[in-house]
């Protein structure tokens, strides 16, 4: 602390306030804005709003959405990560170059190479439209969207990690008798459960909230794509404030749910853990 | 199990010169044997190759007499001792034993009361039985190690490949636990093969040493032999604890710059490297016909000797003295033997005796 203690105690207490004070409007502010115009008209006409069937619809495909694009992620960001760290190949740099690109793509280029690819003007449009097949604005879209934009998160969070583990355990477990996947049940994946979990809830985190990329490929066919996020744009536009704050609100609940979630992970292993672009 | 080694080449080719090049050994049934070499010597490399966590490019290994091109590690029922321990992070230190017995096939794996007792067995053959329901970061470094020799025991191998396993312990416990594996080695009857760049280690453990350079085995001898008859001035430079001096041959004599000339029969004329042991450099109080020279240091050694740092000329020589003598002070130096290599390797024993017409170097 001797750097710290060469400036003097006003100019400390002066920095941490402003630190604070900076946090609280950037962060907190907004996020009670939400809760606040969700409940200006009191508690009833909320819930209303988000009982009403194409906000349960925007739910229960908001689920849907992560509860097939969060799975994808976390077996191809764990296969993904240990084929890094574990092994050497050809095209090893490209992988780790591959799996940063959602990061550096803006989501709404992302959701445009969908739609150029399965649209009814893209590469496979006619092929699909004759096979009856429905990829954008439709559910295999979303998921595929989602899937694409959210895919960095586990093994950003796995990679450093077992990078830092190295090998030589693996090695003992095959000296040991251990079979591949022997040695990848046993020894591997027990030694990043806990950031694989973390890795599992910001990942979650971000397929529930991502806009940009399912906006454009979704359509905003109300009760059937819609689906939280692109709700509350559509309920916003409309100027149905209440409503859109409402659902917002459960929108942010859910992430604020998934950050104690990852809190908590972090305190009982007392390991912090994060992407690490 | 007795090890074959024929000309085993392995080129990671990430380095100028291979990991091994050509490199042959036998063991015999039973011996304990130390890879000794500096980093990059390509020890480490062979042991692998041994573990089956890697493979040559060229050349033959047999263990047991089989041919193990084809055996991947798992198949090999080779223990390895791995230089961090490699201990399983998230198992106890019983699981950490037990995972070899654990991973059979169903039909050859023990029940648990069998696994249980096996683990028990060894944990109290290693004399750690009381820690079996701790993580390995919760024991010290000593502990980790005799968990690590218990694991690779408990597959019951023939073989034993410890790489550098005493390197993170302090120098005290490092004492009594080389001594205790060896005794362990012995009582198991199996053959091991140490992996080390500390000589005192491979010298006190080993019945046999394999001196490692650059990818080579530049010599392969019981312990007392290297030291007797190094086969080369890097051998003699690397075993046993000696002064290192270079001279030239002319004409049957060998300078060395600031030391005098020495009869030197038989060698080629040309550079030479001079080995001189401690025990073999005297130190005395200046004396008329000896090399003159400066007490660097001093320090009381065993037998009632002092050990001497003496600066002659150039040179940094340590040596003996049968009675103290100050830092700082005048003496005098005699060489009492010497191994020299000549321009060719060939290898001479020289008595210090200097030349009888050699001029006094002045200092």
């Amino acid at each position: 602390m001797s750097v710290a203690t060469e400036d003097p105690p006003w100019a400390r207490r002066l920095l941490v306030t402003l630190a604070i004070l900076l946090g609280i409007a950037i962060f907190l502010a907004p996020l009670a804005a939400i809760f606040t115009e969700a409940l200006r008209r009191g508690l009833a006409p909320a819930l209303e709003a988000i009982a009403e069937p194409d906000a349960l619809a925007a739910m229960r495909l908001t689920l849907l959405v992560a509860a097939i694009a969060v799975p994808v992620n976390a077996i191809g960001g764990v296969a993904a990560s240990w084929a890094i760290a574990k092994f050497d190949f050809a095209g090893k740099r490209l992988l780790v170059t591959l799996i940063e690109l959602p990061f550096a793509v803006s989501p709404v280029i992302s959701g445009l190479v969908y739609v150029l690819i399965f649209g009814a003007q893209g590469w496979f449009g006619g092929w699909l439209r004759e096979h009856d097949i429905q990829i954008i604005f439709a559910l295999p879209g979303l998921v595929l969207a989602t899937t694409f934009v959210t895919f960095p998160f586990v093994a950003r969070t796995l990679l450093p990690l077992m990078q830092e583990q190295g090998r030589e355990e693996e090695e003992a477990a095959a000296t040991l008798g251990a079979g591949g996947l022997q040695t990848f049940f046993r020894v591997t994946l027990p030694n990043v459960k806990w950031a694989l979990l973390g890795g599992i809830l910001l990942c979650n985190a971000r397929a529930m909230g991502e806009f940009g990329a399912v906006a454009v490929v979704s359509g905003h066919i109300r009760g059937a794509t819609n689906t939280m996020p692109l709700h509350v744009e559509i309920l916003y536009n409309e100027y149905m404030f209440v409503g859109a704050f409402a659902v917002a609100s459960l929108l942010a609940l859910l992430g604020l749910v998934t950050l104690g979630a990852k809190a908590l992970l972090e305190y009982w292993t007392a390991r912090p853990m994060g992407v690490e672009a | 199990m007795t090890v074959e080694i024929e000309a085993v080449t392995r080129d990671f080719g990430t380095a100028a010169t291979p990991a091994l090049r050509g490199v042959s050994m036998t063991l015999r049934q039973g011996e304990f044997v130390a890879l000794l070499g500096p980093s990059g010597s390509g020890k480490t490399t062979l042991l692998r190759i041994l573990a089956g966590l890697d493979f040559p490019d060229a050349g033959r290994v047999l263990i047991g007499g089989r041919d193990v091109a084809q055996v991947p590690a798992r198949a090999r029922n080779v223990g390895v001792v791995f230089q961090n321990y490699a201990l399983f992070r998230h198992l106890t230190v019983f699981e950490n034993v037990a995972f070899g017995l654990r991973v059979r096939p169903r039909a050859k794996r023990p029940d648990n009361a069998e696994i249980a007792r096996r683990v028990q067995e060894l944990l109290a053959l290693v004399q750690i039985p009381e820690l079996e329901s701790r993580y390995p970061e919760q024991i010290s470094g000593g502990q980790r190690q005799r968990v690590a020799l218990a694991r690779a025991l408990a597959i019951e191998p023939q073989l034993l490949l410890l790489d550098e396993p005493f390197g993170a312990l302090d120098a005290l416990v490092r004492k009594e636990v080389r001594r205790w594996v060896r005794g362990l080695h012995d009582r198991l009857g199996i053959t091991s093969i140490l992996v080390t760049h500390d000589q005192e280690e491979a010298m006190e453990m080993a019945d046999r040493v394999a001196v490692m350079e650059e990818g080579r085995i530049v010599q392969f001898d019981a312990p007392h032999s290297l030291l007797d008859a190094p086969a080369s001035a890097f051998v003699a430079s690397f075993v046993g604890d000696a002064n290192r001096l270079t001279g030239s041959v002319n004409g049957g004599r060998l300078g060395i710059e600031g030391l005098g000339a020495f009869d030197a029969d038989g060698l080629p004329d040309g550079r030479t490297d001079v080995f001189v042991r401690p025990d073999e450099v005297r130190v005395v109080p200046p004396r008329e016909g000896l090399t003159p020279g400066i007490v660097e240091w001093s320090r009381q050694a065993d037998r009632g000797r002092w050990k001497i740092l003496v600066a002659v000329s150039e040179h940094r020589l340590e040596g003996y003295a049968e009675q103290p003598i100050e830092r700082g002070a005048p003496c005098a130096v005699e060489l009492q033997a010497m191994t020299v290599f000549g321009a060719q390797g060939e290898r001479v024993s020289l008595s210090g005796r200097l030349a009888a017409n050699s001029a006094m170097p002045g200092v």
